[in-house]
């Protein structure tokens, strides 16, 4: 069977598999956990697509998530259209972001687009904060629309999740096995001589700024439903920030499944921690872990693993 | 009627404000500019300086700029052994540019929610004779909250002019931003002059960070008001430069100062982001730039 | 006669105070064997830089094939033809030396050459590293290195090879290696501009050659003529 028809059906399965899990009457706080879990897929995924790929690193986060996040807050506020809108609509939002972000500061070197993605998060949540129609710093109740089509609305949240995992996975591992994706490598590698071998790598990397804004932003979107209060200090959270960058180096940048083994190790690490230890404490160490990969295991666990079979 | 007494209000404290911001962006223009090193953990050494200076003065009563200058040797040390590291992991294998950031970063995370961890998130202060007392000149108030700082951050700019141009560290560290292997032929090892250079820069901003916390209270999360005027200054000023440095703190400063009066002070972040796209858009080798 | 394959007219580049290139211009020819000396620091790499796209020339123009290409980009260049290898050999470390020449088969030389496996292969068994064709790059040699820097430069389908300093370090053995290889490269039709310190490359491999000083063109013509010029002579052994 040839790889594409191969990959979809892994994903119909995945997708499946999440809607019989839906449907069992299990914990609910179970469906809480994954939804986080899988929000974290997503978010991480959508990172190292610029990081892993082509090796420029976004300390801004929190601002792609939460334009997606506050642009659904925004819509339901005005016009109350339906999920599937939102999720596009916030995708869109975050992937304008990532444009205009790279094309302003990607002609220089990568230095300077992860001290303006680092700056655009703080400017962001101000101006979020002074903008009373989404509810400024006091934050805003959001009412979940009624009858989901199956379940209750975590679950069908849960399932929607499940759905934009396989979709952010996907699209990163057909970026990775395309010739869009040996260029990211080529420009990663050596951005100089990449550019003398034909890659135009300009459009490249706009390319993954704004299809990681976009993911990041589809991730936000579900938000407001999610937690039905939103509010500035929750949805720009420095967790997203430290997350996305410790997921994918943790599990591994340079392939689809670091993100994923990052995302699901320390996600599920996480909130089993937040039931033991402070919520502070938690995001301490998982400073301390990053710190500590970065320096002595910079390839993850993939190139642990890697190593471990001796290629 | 135009409100000018608001408005040289505003531009005195500007100014003073910059004289203030010029010291907090002594170490990005060292660390920064000159090594091309991208510290953004700088922010976090700041407000650790802030914090360190908070436990003496509400514990011994010393005067918080005096204690700043107490604790400079100390943060040196810090400042060396965090760019050994730095060197060892990255500079060394040439992978400087992805992880060196994500290093940065994490340090940045890990200092922050330490101090959040043991100070928590209520905003701290410092006590000393002169702060709450000012002085008039022509009508336009000057606080001594605003002033010692101020001219405490002037000195500091001053002494550092003076030691990059005048002293045989101070040549390396510019030696070592041009051409290495002239350094080499010079005698002196890189490394060593990096690590002096890294020590200084985060010494640097620990007693900014005393100014900082004379100026206004803070919270762990204060790292995060900087982050954003440490760079623009750095770029605006020329990357290196400290006249530049100067110049460039004292223009945001003002704008921000206006900002803040004629706006709501919100808008700070946004001014010193937007300075900073600017710089990099227009002359990303900024005014007074090589 | 036959248009110039690369006209360079008057180019002028300034680093702050610092003149690289002043006013400098020459010719290459279609097929032409081409030298470029010069002591280091008279400007042949920023001329290179210049000709390639990595930097804007703050005067002059440059043509390839009869056409400006000033406003176009390196990639851009690429595309066109202009290939250089590398000083200091800069490998796509991540992949293996095959999957190194898969990126300018599939982005410089795309639409220009038949199917991209095949290439690949062929040229590293003409430069002769076929069997380091899954290697990564940090486990070659220094020669190794330079051979790969030259295969990737190749499978870019150049019209104009620039070979910036390929042979620097190498054992005289290895020079012969790489000059045996740009000479087959010359007869299949490819213009190459050598840039060289090793005398006796140059002077064996070069049809004319042009010589920098200081960012100007002091002297220009045959290997001989180059040899008995005494502004050459000069400029390489001081006063």
């Amino acid at each position: 069977m040839p790889q594409a028809a191969r990959a979809l059906l892994a994903g119909l399965v995945v997708v499946g598999l999440g809607i019989f899990i839906a449907s069992l009457r299990i914990n609910p706080y179970l469906y809480f956990a994954g939804y986080v879990i899988l929000q974290y897929i997503v978010i991480a995924t959508a990172w190292n697509i610029l990081g892993g790929y082509a090796g420029y690193v976004n300390f801004g986060t929190p601002a792609f998530f939460a334009m997606g996040a506050y642009t659904a807050v925004f819509l339901i506020q005005t016009m109350r259209p339906p999920l599937p809108v939102l999720i596009l609509a916030g995708g869109l939002v975050s992937a304008l972001l990532g444009l205009a972000i790279g094309y302003l500061t990607l002609r220089l070197r990568g230095t300077f687009f992860s001290i303006a993605t680092l700056a655009l998060s703080i400017v962001l949540q101000t101006m979020i904060i002074n903008w009373e129609f989404v509810g400024g710093s006091r934050g805003l109740s959001v009412i979940r629309p009624s009858g989901p089509p199956f379940g209750n609305y975590v679950t069908f949240l849960f399932t929607v999740m499940v759905l934009l995992a396989v979709v952010a996975v996907t699209a990163a591992r057909f970026i990775e096995r395309s010739w869009v994706g040996r260029g990211l490598a080529a420009l990663r590698d050596n951005e100089e001589a990449a550019e003398c071998m034909g890659v135009p790598t300009l459009r490249l990397k706009l390319f993954a700024t704004t299809v990681s804004g976009f993911l990041l932003g589809v991730a936000g979107a579900p938000f407001p439903y999610y937690v039905t209060f939103v509010e500035p200090n929750s949805a720009f959270s420095l967790d997203y920030a430290v997350n996305a960058l410790a997921m994918p180096m943790i599990g591994g940048t340079t392939s689809w499944v670091g993100p994923v083994i990052g995302a699901v190790l320390l996600g599920s690490a996480q909130q089993l921690a937040t039931v033991t230890i402070s919520s502070e404490m938690n995001l301490f160490i998982v400073g301390v872990v990053l710190v500590a990969f970065v320096v002595a295991a910079p390839e993850g666990i993939l190139g642990l693993v890697r190593r471990l079979r001796g290629r | 009627m135009f409100p000018w007494d608001l408005l040289a209000n505003a531009l005195v404290a500007g100014l003073l404000l910059g004289g203030v911001y010029a010291a907090v962006s002594l170490g990005v223009s060292i660390i920064f500019g000159l090594l091309d090193i991208a510290n953004i953990a700088q922010p976090a050494f700041l407000i650790l300086g802030a914090y360190a200076v908070y436990v003496v003065n509400t514990g011994f009563g010393v005067d918080p700029i005096l204690a700043g200058l107490l604790f400079t040797p100390v943060f040196y040390l810090l400042g060396a052994a965090v760019y050994r590291v730095y060197y060892g992991s990255f500079e060394r294998r040439g992978e400087e540019a992805l992880r060196g950031l994500v290093f940065f970063f994490g340090l940045l995370f890990i200092i922050e929610v330490s101090l959040s961890i043991k100070f928590g998130v209520d905003y701290r202060l410092v006590q000393a004779g002169y702060l709450g007392k000012s002085f008039e000149i022509g009508g336009i108030g000057i606080a001594y909250r605003l002033l010692v700082p101020c001219l405490v951050g002037l000195a500091m700019t001053l002494a550092l002019h003076l030691f990059l141009g005048r002293s045989f560290y101070g040549r390396a560290i510019m030696a070592v931003s041009q051409d290495r292997l002239a350094l080499r032929l010079m005698g002196a090892d890189p490394v060593h002059i990096k690590t002096v250079a890294f020590g200084i820069g985060i010494a640097a901003a620990s007693l900014a960070g005393a100014l900082i916390i004379t100026i206004t209270p803070v919270i762990p999360s204060s790292d995060r008001d900087y982050i954003g005027r440490m760079f623009a200054i750095t770029v605006l000023g020329g990357m290196g430069s400290i006249g530049g440095t100067l110049v460039a703190a004292i223009i945001l400063g003002v704008v921000e100062s206006l900002m803040s009066t004629f706006f709501g002070p919100s808008w700070s972040q946004a001014v010193s982001f937007g300075i900073l796209l600017t710089a990099l858009a227009v002359r990303p080798s900024g005014l007074f730039g090589r | 006669m036959a248009t110039p394959l690369l006209e360079v007219r008057g180019v002028v580049k300034r680093f702050g105070g610092f003149t690289a290139l002043n006013n400098i211009s020459l010719d290459v020819k279609p097929g032409e064997r081409f030298g470029l000396i010069g002591p280091n620091g008279s400007g042949k790499t920023t001329l290179i830089n210049c000709i390639s796209g990595a930097l804007a020339a703050d005067g002059g123009r440059i043509l390839f094939e009869g056409s400006d290409i000033g406003a176009l980009p390196p990639h851009r260049r690429t595309r066109l033809g202009i290939v250089r290898s590398f000083q200091i050999p800069k490998p796509f470390t991540s992949m293996t030396v095959l999957e190194n020449l898969h990126i300018p088969l599939e982005y410089a030389a795309h639409g220009r050459s038949a199917g991209a496996a095949a290439d690949a292969g062929e040229i590293l068994r003409a430069i002769g590293l076929e069997a380091k064709a899954h290697q990564r790059p940090a486990g070659l040699t220094q020669i190794e290195m330079r051979k790969l820097e030259l295969a990737r430069a190749l499978a870019a389908r150049p019209k104009l090879l620039i070979s910036d300093e390929a042979m620097a370090g190498l054992s005289t053995t290895e020079v012969d290696d790489i000059l045996a290889i740009l000479f087959r490269l010359s007869e299949q039709g490819i213009t190459i501009i050598m840039i060289e310190h090793i005398m006796r490359a140059v002077m064996r491999f070069s049809e004319r050659i042009v010589v920098l000083d200081a960012g100007e063109r002091i002297a220009e013509g045959t290997p001989d003529e180059i040899v008995r010029n005494q502004a050459v002579e000069k400029a390489y052994l001081g006063e």
